[in-house]
């Protein structure tokens, strides 16, 4: 356990998986935005407009599913001290706050024909939005502490507090019935969706996940290379390979 | 295949096509940004080797 939290051979593993799992996201793209464009039917009452979901979903599945990964990491490290637990929650809140972002614009995007509005405060569209900014103050209180360990302890805490967010934006379709629809997708029961349309769905949001595992990566080689700059390993490879 | 039937969407094409467009643009720079900065974090770190170098 220790040798695959050490930062050196992380470094070296990491950069042999990337091109695999880029080659991976690209297959599970491909499949996902052929079967989602070109194979499933239009719905029946939102026409064309509803292939937004494909993006939209995945998107907004992702903003909360890396929340908990970097607030679960930022724990980790909080109580182990691993610094490579600190470094994937630094790396994961920019992607995350891209996702979120994603899903707020194209929740937008698909609101306005289907709702007539580009935004109302309902609950859904709100605790996204407390999300965004969860990732942005993330993000703001690391970058305002010059000690990386000292950055990663405070930010973590705040990432923990944020947590309590996650279920209110899961549960809010059903409790505040408003304009946003409930979940078609859900562990509990059998999806109120066609398979034509459920298959490209969950292709889109498999090849996300994936797609964030080598961002995350590509990242986290950067942090490991400036935090590292002392040892002697650093020093070497890029002797090595320049 | 139609394709100007597939781009025009059922009249959605401006919301659909945004939306696609738009992820396109987030999942490439998620990618290219931290890319483009290996190489700078790599040239400065040699820098930085190579002043601890001269100093010593």
């Amino acid at each position: 356990m220790h040798k695959y939290a050490s930062p050196k051979f992380f470094y070296s593993l990491a950069g042999r998986m990337t091109p695999w799992l880029g080659g991976v996201t690209a297959l599970l793209l491909l499949s996902g935005l052929y079967l989602g464009l070109f194979v499933a039917p239009p719905d029946y009452q939102q026409g064309e407009s509803y292939r937004i979901m494909f993006i939209h979903v995945p998107a907004a599945w992702m903003s909360m599913f890396v929340y908990m990964l970097m607030a679960g990491s930022g724990a980790v490290a909080l109580v182990w001290n691993i610094k490579l637990a600190e470094i994937f929650a630094s790396c994961s809140a920019p992607i995350g706050a891209s996702f979120t972002f994603l899903a707020l614009v194209t929740g937008s995007l698909w609101g306005k024909p289907m709702w007539g509005t580009w935004w109302v405060w309902d609950a859904r569209l709100t605790s996204e939005l407390i999300l965004f900014f969860l990732y942005i103050g993330y993000m703001a209180l690391e970058a305002s502490i010059d000690d990386p360990r000292r950055a990663a302890r405070a930010s973590a805490i705040l990432a923990l507090v944020g947590v309590v967010n996650i279920p209110v934006i899961h549960f809010s379709v059903q409790w505040w019935n408003t304009l946003h629809q409930p979940a078609s997708v859900s562990k509990m029961g059998v999806p109120t969706i066609a398979t034509s349309m459920l298959i490209p769905l969950l292709l889109m949001a498999l090849a996300f996940t994936v797609y964030f595992f080598v961002a995350v990566l590509i990242r986290m080689r950067n942090d490991i290379l400036e935090r590292e700059r002392h040892t002697g390993w650093v020093a070497q490879m890029l002797e090595s390979k320049p | 295949m139609n394709w100007s039937k597939f781009f025009a969407m059922g009249g959605y094409a401006v919301y659909v096509w945004s939306s696609y467009g738009l992820a396109a643009v987030v999942l490439f720079l998620n990618i290219y940004l931290p890319l483009h900065r290996r190489k700078k974090v790599r040239r400065l770190l040699r820098e930085f080797l190579r002043l601890k170098e001269q100093t010593r």
